[in-house]
């Protein structure tokens, strides 16, 4: 891979992450597609590790895109988790309404 | 060119569809756009020529973490008309905020280059004639082996994590209560009966009945803080 389509994956995943950063503020009421939007961030993050990988020829930046898939896969079971632990107590997912750390 | 063609046709696929994941009024159809844009990001890796995680993109996230996202949006009986409000509210500081992120990557990737002795500096350089998967094999369980395990660390931390927080003691389910199993005596147990020569158990129903045992104590009450 050329230095030339290294930044044709930088521009995609750049924008990729600007679109997963708009998703958060848009969606400030339904906390499961502001999940949805940090698992585009991530996957933006990858992305970059990925080209970079391949430019420089070093595997080093495939073993950290690993890292940050399973910190992701990680995160998206554990809020998950919290949304239903919330919904459970409350009945709706309005993240507007968490202002109180009661159980 | 033709590779050219498509890695255009995946990121501007990738994009549209990562594009309609924040935007769709229906959070279904948004899960099922995460899911395109995880097998078009999968074609990206495999022009990169990352095979093995292109696979393991489609199968984590497309197979566990996207079905999990369905999952829970499915299970959840949500009232979605109500959390569609504030969308006009938000759009202009996330446009705001949006565009000044852009306008910052745009001059990063304006300004940047490879440092001159990046050949040099390279941690693990890729070896020649080796598939992917076995260069990534042979590296990740040598010299990444540290990292491995605290990813697998991740994982059960998560796992326990997720298991704790959504785990509710429901009330029909019998326990077992080992302080009672292992606390009970002979005395309690079994009782020796002097039956009469001839008289036999007509008297009881024809057999013996048992002591009846006494009653379990209420398992100690463990909340999590929600019920």
């Amino acid at each position: 891979m050329t230095s030339a389509s290294l930044n044709h994956y930088l521009v995609v995943s750049g924008i990729l992450l600007v679109i997963g950063v708009f998703g958060l503020f848009l969606n400030r009421k339904n906390v499961i597609i502001m999940l949805m939007a940090i698992e585009l961030i991530l996957l933006a993050v990858n992305l970059n590790l990925v080209a970079f990988s391949a430019v420089l020829n070093d595997l080093s930046g495939q073993v950290l895109a690993m890292l940050v898939l399973t910190v992701a896969a990680a995160e998206a079971a554990i809020g998950l988790a919290i949304v239903l632990v919330y919904f459970r107590n409350r009945g709706s997912i309005q993240v507007e309404d968490v202002n109180l750390m009661k159980g | 060119m033709i590779v050219e063609f498509f890695f255009w046709l995946f990121a501007a696929v990738l994009l549209v569809s990562s594009a309609l994941v924040v935007t769709s009024k229906n959070p279904v159809h948004s899960v099922l756009f995460l899911i395109l844009a995880f097998f078009n990001a999968a074609a990206l890796f495999l022009i990169a020529g990352a095979e093995f995680l292109a696979m393991i993109l489609v199968v984590v996230y497309v197979g566990a973490v996207a079905v999990l996202f369905l999952f829970v949006v499915m299970m959840l009986d949500i009232d979605f008309e109500e959390l569609r409000g504030g969308f006009q509210r938000y759009a202009g500081i996330g446009a705001a905020v949006g565009t000044g992120l852009l306008i910052e990557l745009a001059l990063v990737l304006g300004g940047w280059k490879l440092a001159p002795n990046a050949e040099a500096l390279r941690f693990s350089p890729t070896p020649a004639n080796v598939s992917n998967t076995d260069a990534l094999g042979r590296i990740l369980y040598t010299d990444y082996i540290f990292l491995f395990q605290a990813a697998g660390l991740v994982l059960l931390v998560a796992m326990i994590g997720a298991i704790v927080l959504t785990l509710r003691d429901r009330r029909t389910s019998r326990h077992q209560v080992i302080r009672t199993q292992t606390g009970r005596t002979v005395a309690e147990t079994l009782e020796i009966m002097s039956i009469p020569l001839g008289a036999g158990t007509s008297a009881s129903g024809g057999f013996l009945r048992p002591k009846q045992p006494e009653p379990e104590p209420e398992p100690v009450e463990e909340t999590h803080g929600h019920h």
